[in-house]
């Protein structure tokens, strides 16, 4: 696994529309200064979902512990997160 | 590759993570501890908990932080050894069998007092190999079971009484047959026989327990991972109500290629941070007691009413059969027992077909012909008689043997309770119903002495 792969992460967040989720997910990506390689947003069975590629290169935290901010913002606007190293969707979905 | 997943690439991964239980069930570090056989208690008890504790110390944080990074739940945390009844051979050369299992349970208890500080669930290699004859190691080691079973919280055994090449040792099958009633009686509801399987062909490298045990054949130490993932399969089924068989075979095995392939990445992730080998992965999955993680529920959801009813045979061989070939795909080593898994009070829906009456002993034994499991958690009458356990033992045997299978017996006789009555083990072993066993007199034929000789299946490797 190259340097790049290594430090992607797929952050989902899903709920119920509302302004100020974008904003509140990609502050704290922000603040850690996490870059957003790709980002889309859809409506998956009714639910707000946002779905970002990041890169935590730039960053100096690791990901258990953007995981925990992205859960703590999560709370606070009552949506769900999940975040997950990049791999886990290579394995799972490419051949 | 591209980096880039569709949103329904992204959601079914993330379904099958947070909504159908898929999970890593096992990361089972297995660990070569024979340097520390020696004719000398004092060196063999210093020496495995060096050998132990070279590994063991770092494995919890290791396990956790593969976890959170690739945020993908690990239920449990377990250790294989080599089989013990090896340390047993020196330490009891000049002793008798009381002294000498003292020996065995200070072992036991040095290695479950590790397991306990380093956080660790489970320890199988409390083993013996006896399908050909016992050794006097091995006899120390089943005579020490109830003190063992009893005294301690982590420990797991395996006495593999049969194999294809062998045949099958019915002194040993009686001899585990007592020993499994004795260890019943002296543990609260019988629960220390959750920690001790009667198996044949057992696997070098399973990470299930209480098969597993550090393999001859191995190398110093290496990872072996269990998946979990019923819960995944029995979605994908539900949603193809009526589709013929072979969309049917192609779906499950679809899925069961993502939910080994997890097991695959945690599998490297675990072994490559912990600088050991990555073994194998166990592609069987495996039920636990929640609702949403059970393999009934999956036959069930073929279009049977309740397991066990008739059909289920061809229901469990089809998804076995294509768990296999989405495994095989996905896993670069194929280990353990691989097939599915049928542990009846850790999978609630099973329990509940116990209950209803449509599952019984002898189906467990007709399911054997096309999974992995045999009679596994099943919950009977404390008063049942030894030669009737012997009878359920040597039948499984018998099938295993025959059909070159690697099937165990794991059963609880609870004492004082009766046919119909119920049993909570608690957590991740679940609820039992205590199921019939028929009682008419076996006692002529089992307590026949000696081996049963290999049956022909022998020769297909010359």
């Amino acid at each position: 696994m190259n340097d790049e792969e290594e430090n992607l992460a797929v952050v989902t967040v899903f709920g119920v529309d509302k302004p100020g989720i974008v904003a509140g997910i990609t502050g704290v990506l922000a603040s850690y200064n996490v870059n957003i390689v790709d980002i889309s947003e859809t409506v998956v069975r009714g639910l707000f979902t946002m779905i970002m590629i990041v890169d935590l290169r730039t960053s100096n935290v690791q990901l258990p512990f953007l995981k925990e901010k992205l859960e703590e913002k999560a709370r606070e606007l009552s949506v769900t997160v999940s975040t997950n190293h990049i791999s886990v969707f290579k394995y799972m979905q490419r051949v | 590759m591209s980096y880039k997943f569709s949103a329904k690439e992204v959601t079914e991964v993330l379904d099958m993570l947070l909504f159908q239980n898929l999970d890593i069930r096992a990361v089972t570090l297995s660990i070569n501890i024979s340097p520390a056989i020696s004719h000398d208690i004092n060196i063999t008890l210093t020496r495995i908990e060096k050998t132990m504790k070279k590994y063991t110390t770092k494995f919890y944080n290791v396990v956790n932080e593969v976890s959170e990074k690739y945020g993908v739940k690990i239920v449990t945390k377990r250790l294989s050894l080599t089989p013990i009844s090896l340390f047993l051979e020196p330490l009891s050369y000049d002793l008798n069998l009381l002294e000498s299992k003292k020996n065995a349970i200070e072992i036991a208890k040095l290695i479950d007092k590790i397991a306990v500080e380093d956080k660790v669930d489970f320890v199988g290699g409390y083993a013996a190999f006896v399908h050909k004859g016992e050794t006097k190691g091995d006899v120390v080691l089943m005579e020490s079971l109830p003190e063992v079973l009893a005294s301690t919280k982590t420990i797991n055994s395996m006495i593999n009484v049969a194999s294809t090449q062998t045949g099958i040792n019915m002194d040993a099958v009686r001899v585990m047959a007592k020993k499994i009633k004795e260890v019943s009686e002296v543990t609260e509801n019988g629960i220390g026989c959750t920690r001790l399987v009667v198996s044949a062909n057992t696997p070098e490298d399973n990470p299930f327990m209480p098969g597993g045990y550090h393999g001859f054949g191995e190398n110093e130490a290496s990872v072996n991972v269990a998946i979990s993932g019923p819960g995944v399969i029995e979605n994908v089924v539900r949603n193809l109500e009526a589709s013929d068989f072979r969309t049917l075979h192609e779906a499950i095995k679809r899925a069961a290629f993502k939910v080994t392939r997890l097991g695959e990445l945690v599998g490297r992730k675990v072994a490559e941070s912990l600088g050991v080998a990555f073994g194998s992965v166990d592609i069987s999955l495996a039920p636990s007691p929640k609702i949403g993680d059970s393999i009934a529920g999956v036959i069930e959801a073929m279009g049977l009413e309740s397991a066990g009813v008739h059909g289920t045979i061809l229901a469990l061989a089809i998804l076995t059969d294509a768990v296999k070939k989405g495994g095989a795909m996905a896993v670069s080593h194929i280990g353990g027992l691989s097939g599915a898994f049928i542990p009846v009070s850790e999978d609630s829906l099973m329990t509940e077909a116990f209950r209803r009456g449509s599952m019984s002993i002898e189906e467990l034994h007709a399911l054997s012909a096309v999974c992995n499991t045999g009679v596994d958690m099943v919950a009977i009458p404390g008063d049942t008689p030894v030669n009737i356990i012997a009878g359920i033992i040597a039948d499984e045997m018998a099938i295993a043997v025959t059909l070159d299978k690697s099937l165990g017996v794991r059963i609880i006789p609870v004492p004082g309770k009766k046919e119909g009555e119920e049993i909570d083990f608690g957590g991740l072993l679940g609820k039992a119903t205590i199921v019939k066993v028929r009682n008419l007199d076996n006692s002529k034929f089992v307590e026949r002495k000696g081996v049963v000789p290999p049956f022909v299946e022998r020769l297909r490797k010359g």
